[in-house]
């Protein structure tokens, strides 16, 4: 199986190379759009701040091949966000493969911003979360979110639900660092990998 | 709800796990891959790895080390010690590093917490603390804990959650390695006046530490070293016990 990372300088890509890695999977990182059409998977990590991320993908000619690719696509963290439609994180407009807006969350007393550490999940669906249930934990660093819509699979909450996950056709995203979300983490990937 | 977390820490000399009290009289605590490995296995939230001789000795830290733990980590890892650059987090962040934290270079010139943020995104960016209690007050400790920098702990936590920091990590040296509890006032103090996650280190003795720096001190994990590697209290059953108390944890 062919596995492309996608490269745009876009943050801390070794943790999910590693993560193949533990799953015995290949992976080619690469910004090259004919590697990434001929895959079978593509995972999108992304970390750091939103507009910069889109003009690297824009500055690498990738804003126009991601939303044509065919096969499982899976945008991880800021990755996932950026296949929304719009964020406010300096009111950038995004690749537009998912009809939702990226919001900040609101600090308060008993909730931080970032959202960080370990929450868990729940109302999931879909085989990307075969065999996992609402009392496992998954590892998030974030500030932005999508709210909850018809794309959600799974939730999360902080302090109210959010979208932990999403999926359009081939289009995944996962708000959730699942390379550095131990056993939970690892199985969730590789439910990826067998889509 | 996002749990508490539990961090072990591997202070890491010339490629060896030690452990000291009050930040002198070093003992070895073994194989950091081995360690790391075993503490992800048994539930740590999350590792950080200090090369403590780096800023003294000038030394940059052991990127090929970093690697060997990364490749075998599947849960966040922060790496610290002599971090003063740009490059410098690059190359950790290229190694499999997640986050990096930085302390005397960030006491020297406040910036690079911003230009850090900017470039690499607040959420790596880990700023550490060191605070001696002195007539008092909680002063800040630069160079691994040997000058005195005469600011103020509090303060200095919050301008640098206002450079970008993403988390704190505060140490209070007057606690580490000693076992009586963590500076639960300094902890409060400093959790109540930023909005980003606070981690409390320095004193960890016995499984009520944890609940009262969680409950009274307002932290959001708790890095402790010397109560895990001596297998005083292991994690599984520290996290049944927290669980039991009350306190939300990841089991």
């Amino acid at each position: 199986m062919e596995i492309a990372v996608v490269d745009y300088k876009g943050g801390n890509v070794q943790s999910v190379l590693f993560a193949l890695e533990r799953l015995g999977a290949q992976a080619t990182l690469t910004a090259d759009p004919e590697i990434l059409r001929k895959a079978d998977k593509v995972l999108f990590p992304g970390e750091g701040e939103a507009s910069s991320a889109m003009q690297a993908l824009r500055a690498a000619g990738l804003d126009q091949v991601l939303p044509t690719l065919t096969q499982p696509f899976l945008g991880i963290c800021l990755g996932m966000q950026l296949i929304g439609q719009h964020s406010e994180e300096n009111d950038t407009p995004l690749l537009g493969l998912l009809p939702f807006a990226v919001r900040r969350f609101a600090a308060d007393a008993t909730h931080k911003v970032p959202h960080m550490g370990w929450n868990n999940l729940q109302a999931l669906q879909g085989p990307l979360f075969a065999g996992l249930t609402d009392a496992d934990h998954v590892y998030f660093v974030h500030s932005y979110y999508a709210p909850v819509g018809a794309y959600t699979i799974a939730e999360s909450t902080h302090p109210a639900p959010f979208s932990a996950a999403v999926q359009h056709r081939n289009f995944y995203g996962v708000q959730f660092h699942t390379e550095k979300s131990g056993a939970v983490g690892t199985r969730i990937l590789a439910n990826f990998l067998n889509l | 709800m996002v749990k508490k977390r539990l961090i072990p820490c591997l202070d890491v000399r010339d490629g060896r796990t030690v452990k000291g009290i009050q930040f002198e009289g070093l003992r070895d605590a073994g194989d950091p891959i081995a360690l790391a490995a075993r503490y992800a296995q048994e539930g740590a939230d999350e590792l950080v790895f200090l090369d403590i001789t780096a800023t003294n000795q000038r030394r940059k830290p052991l990127t090929e080390l970093v690697r060997d733990v990364a490749r075998v980590l599947d849960i966040p890892f922060t790496v610290g010690g002599g971090i003063s650059t740009v490059a410098d987090v690059e190359a950790l962040l290229l190694s499999g590093a997640d986050k990096v934290s930085i302390n005397s270079a960030a006491l020297a010139r406040p910036a690079l917490i911003a230009e850090l943020a900017g470039r690499f995104g607040s959420q790596c960016v880990v700023v550490a603390v060191d605070a001696r209690l002195v007539d008092g007050e909680w002063q800040v400790m630069t160079r691994a804990g040997t000058v005195a920098t005469g600011r103020e702990a509090v303060a200095w936590c919050q301008e640098a959650a206002e450079l970008g920091a993403g988390e704190i990590l505060l140490t209070s040296m007057s606690h580490d390695g000693t076992k009586s509890g963590f500076a639960l006032d300094l902890t409060r103090a400093v959790s109540d006046a930023v909005s980003i996650p606070v981690i409390a280190s320095g004193g960890a003795g016995q499984a009520s530490d944890f609940t009262d720096v969680f409950r009274a001190g307002g932290a959001d994990a708790a890095l402790a070293a010397s109560i895990f590697h001596f297998n005083e209290t292991g994690l599984p059953a520290l996290k049944q016990y927290l669980h039991a108390e009350g306190i939300p944890v990841r089991l």
